[in-house]
């Protein structure tokens, strides 16, 4: 056993209301800069859809994740070692622009300097990259929202797999739902292993993907690696970047972007103890439909005494070990089994999970005669196929999803019986084999959700790794190039671009 | 000038493409990179890109082993100034229509398409014309060295090129009395050395040491970083001795 930490995250979505909240705070930190306006290292999609970048989830069109050879062997999608290296000139698998989408802005300032006309000023489109005009904005970051276009165009979601897809067109039997998404922080990352420059990694204290930005060299093999697509290239800096879960707040124990401005109050993150020994078997389970099963097993419960020893044993401090304890990650994914992983079949071991929506009863018309199962709705009878979601969350396994929606089913009914009758009814509880004491720590979590349950970060431990004085008047955090300034004069030797940093000033 | 050409330039070249190159490693590593354009437009790149890189590095490769083996050495295996001139024109010659076609391909893009026109760098578009005209330049040659194909000349810039590393004093001289275009061919080629520092053409040492960190030394798929200052064993060994002393037992293993 090898015991490591990861601040795991768990996105409700039976609360996500779709406002893009969380989009837009992360735009704003991260990447309001050049190169990366199309990138969105956290984007919200309306499902089913094709999402962003266009078809995603296809792997045989995209080849990412990994792949198992006969022998049992993972090696990434787009191939070994020896296959990316050779493929180093020209990345066959990766996405272009046009697949996310040509960033643009509009011509505000036309608005207020447009000469008297007959006609209104308006503001036209330009394109960010040429700065050109555009004329038709043909795609952009959310361009399925709320099931725009045809249906014909975004049943081509790869969830729809083995669904009988067509009924989903009609007006009466369609469903949606909202998928955000961000990186995984995977605990078998494929972006790293396709790195040739060796500039990704994972870190051993809290599990965050990062990339060296002074190592990558830009050959994007991580891009095609990533199942997600959430590698994005620089045009800009030449560099690729991705989520970096808000690493400066996490190491001082506040929630990512992302997460604290989360309207829905869907987000949640918490300390996962994991067995760094198991991955590669885990990630390595012969059918996928086990890779679920298996990756519950890489994790460590914090209450086993055993896991305890051997997380002090190898380092692991003591509040991270409380932290575990009490985190609301493990409690949903592990102790109620209502958060999954976003597509297992990929391999990668992602450890940002979800938990399946709950929909309406599929035919309003029959609503007196719907399918019910001893007082709850049957779920397999709710507008969004339980199939649909298994393909998304599970590689396609329906058990365990139907399990969950049973769960947070009876979790309704139950509080409802407890908030209008006065009644614990401990028989809705057991019929899906849990207690009314669980089902009210579950309400208190997922229902309620409130910040301090919401969240349970412990703060880095910066104190055991590095000496004070080493760092006294230190560069601080700077975006690239670490301490050089690249100064050389009034244009820069290697090439790079000249940053002016200025501080404000009072003008008055 | 001739003895500044050969005799003096390749020494400023070669110093500035070391010591630029450690200096911009050391300094901007930010601004080591390929420099991709692969993103913003795909077409022309795949074919451009590949047989442009495949005929450049059967170029570069070949002039690497064709000027740099010892004669004495070649003598020994029995390979002959003609046969070597023969393979050089014939494997070189089909490097350069591959390089060329590629490299016409990846100007014409970089020129006429907007997206990667106006993200290129001076510096990029003046570097690629520049190896381009050294590419044609090395083809033109392929003609001269027709009328020598019993390899006498080669072995003219045999000796300088070996001489130059050697620190032959006389190495300029060899070169004496040979055509305009090898001279202008071996000129072009050391500003090539002498700006690669400043261009995106430091990629090319990447390109060459990379995979041979990613292929022999990294010895699964993973990276996992560690902020700890002692590996997971020694940690593990001091936290055992802890445990082991007896008395009030410390719960944490300090790092």
């Amino acid at each position: 056993m090898r015991v490591r930490a990861q601040i795991g995250k768990v996105l409700n979505l039976d609360k996500c209301i779709g406002c893009h909240t969380c989009s837009v705070t992360c735009k704003n930190v991260w990447t309001s800069r050049d190169g990366v306006e199309y990138a969105w290292f956290n984007n919200v999609e309306t499902k089913p859809g094709t999402g962003y970048p266009t078809d995603w989830e296809n792997q045989k069109r995209w080849r990412g994740g990994w792949a198992r050879s006969a022998s049992g062997k993972l090696h990434p999608r787009q191939g070994s070692k020896w296959r990316i290296l050779a493929n180093i000139f020209a990345n066959p698998a990766m996405p272009e622009i046009d697949d996310y989408y040509e960033p643009f802005d509009f011509d505000y300032d036309h608005l207020k300097s447009a000469p008297e006309m007959n006609a209104f000023p308006t503001a036209r489109p330009r394109s960010k990259i040429t700065g050109e005009r555009m004329e038709k904005i043909e795609k952009g970051p959310n361009w399925e929202e709320i099931l725009g276009g045809e249906f014909s165009k975004r049943s081509a979601d790869y969830n729809f797999d083995k669904v009988q897809k067509d009924i989903y067109g009609e007006y009466e039997n369609t469903f949606m739902m909202y998928l955000p998404r961000l990186c995984e922080h995977c605990l078998n990352p494929t972006c790293s292993a396709s790195c040739p420059s060796g500039a990704i990694y994972k870190r051993e204290e809290d599990g965050i993907v990062l990339i060296d930005q002074e190592k990558c060299r830009g050959w994007r093999m991580c891009i095609s690696g990533c199942p997600y697509k959430k590698v994005y290239y620089n045009w800009d800096t030449g560099k690729s970047e991705k989520c970096t879960f808000c690493y400066p707040r996490i190491e001082s124990g506040q929630p990512t972007v992302c997460s604290e401005t989360c309207v829905g109050r869907i987000r949640y993150l918490g300390v996962i103890l994991y067995d760094a020994d198991k991955i590669e078997a885990a990630a390595s389970a012969e059918r996928e439909t086990d890779l679920y099963g298996a990756q519950l097993d890489v994790f460590l419960d914090p209450n086993d005494p055993e896991v305890i020893a051997a997380a002090r044993r190898d380092g692991v401090p003591e509040d991270w070990i409380e932290a575990a304890k009490v985190s609301p990650v493990w409690k949903m994914a592990m102790d109620w089994k209502v958060a999954f992983p976003l597509h297992p079949e990929y391999r990668t071991l992602p450890m940002v999970w979800y938990i399946p929506p709950l929909s309406p009863i599929q035919n309003a018309a029959q609503a007196g005669q719907i399918a019910m199962s001893d007082q709850m709705p049957d779920v397999r009878s709710l507008r969004i196929p339980v199939k649909y979601l298994a393909n998304m969350l599970t590689a396609g396994d329906e058990e365990p999803i139907v399990h969950a929606l049973e769960r947070m089913s009876a979790m309704r009914l139950y509080m409802r019986a407890l908030s209008v009758d006065g009644v614990r009814d401990e028989a809705i509880a057991a019929r899906v084999g849990m207690s009314g004491r669980m089902i009210e720590d579950m309400y208190k979590i997922m229902a309620i959700a409130d910040y301090e349950d919401r969240f349970a970060i412990p703060t880095a431990h910066r104190e055991q790794n590095e000496a004070g004085a080493d760092i006294r008047s230190g560069c601080g955090f700077t975006d690239g190039n670490g301490c050089s300034s690249g100064e050389t004069g009034k244009t820069t030797l290697f090439g790079g671009k000249k940053k002016s940093f200025s501080l404000p000033t009072e003008v008055f | 000038m001739h003895t500044f050409i050969f005799g003096i330039y390749p020494y400023i070249a070669l110093a500035v493409l070391v010591i630029g190159s450690i200096a911009r490693y050391d300094r901007d590593p930010f601004t080591w990179k390929t420099s991709s354009s692969q993103l913003l437009r795909r077409r022309q790149l795949v074919v451009g890109s590949i047989l442009f890189h495949i005929g450049v590095l059967t170029i570069f490769f070949g002039h690497v082993v064709g000027l740099l083996t010892p004669i004495p050495l070649l003598e020994a295996l029995h390979v002959g100034h003609q046969f070597k001139q023969i393979l050089a024109i014939v494997v070189g010659g089909l490097g350069a229509i591959s390089a060329l076609v590629g490299g016409f391909m990846l100007l014409h893009r970089r020129w006429v398409d907007p997206r990667i026109r106006k993200t290129s760098s001076t510096m990029d578009i003046a570097i690629l014309g520049l190896l381009l005209f050294q590419l044609v330049l090395g083809t033109l040659s392929i003609f001269v060295s027709l009328q020598h194909i019993d390899g006498s000349e080669m072995i003219k810039f045999m000796l300088w090129a070996q001489g130059i590393f050697t620190l032959d004093p006389n190495a300029a001289s060899y070169t004496e009395g040979t055509s305009w275009i090898f001279e202008l061919h071996i000129f072009t080629g050391l500003t090539i050395f002498l700006l690669f520092p400043f261009t995106r053409l430091v990629h090319i040492a990447s390109g060459l040491f990379a995979p041979l960190r990613y292929l022999f030394s990294r010895s699964g798929y993973q990276i996992v970083r560690s902020r700890r200052r002692r590996p997971l064993e020694e940690r593990r060994r001091a936290f055992d001795e802890v445990q082991a002393k007896p008395g009030p037992s410390g719960t944490t293993p300090a790092e």
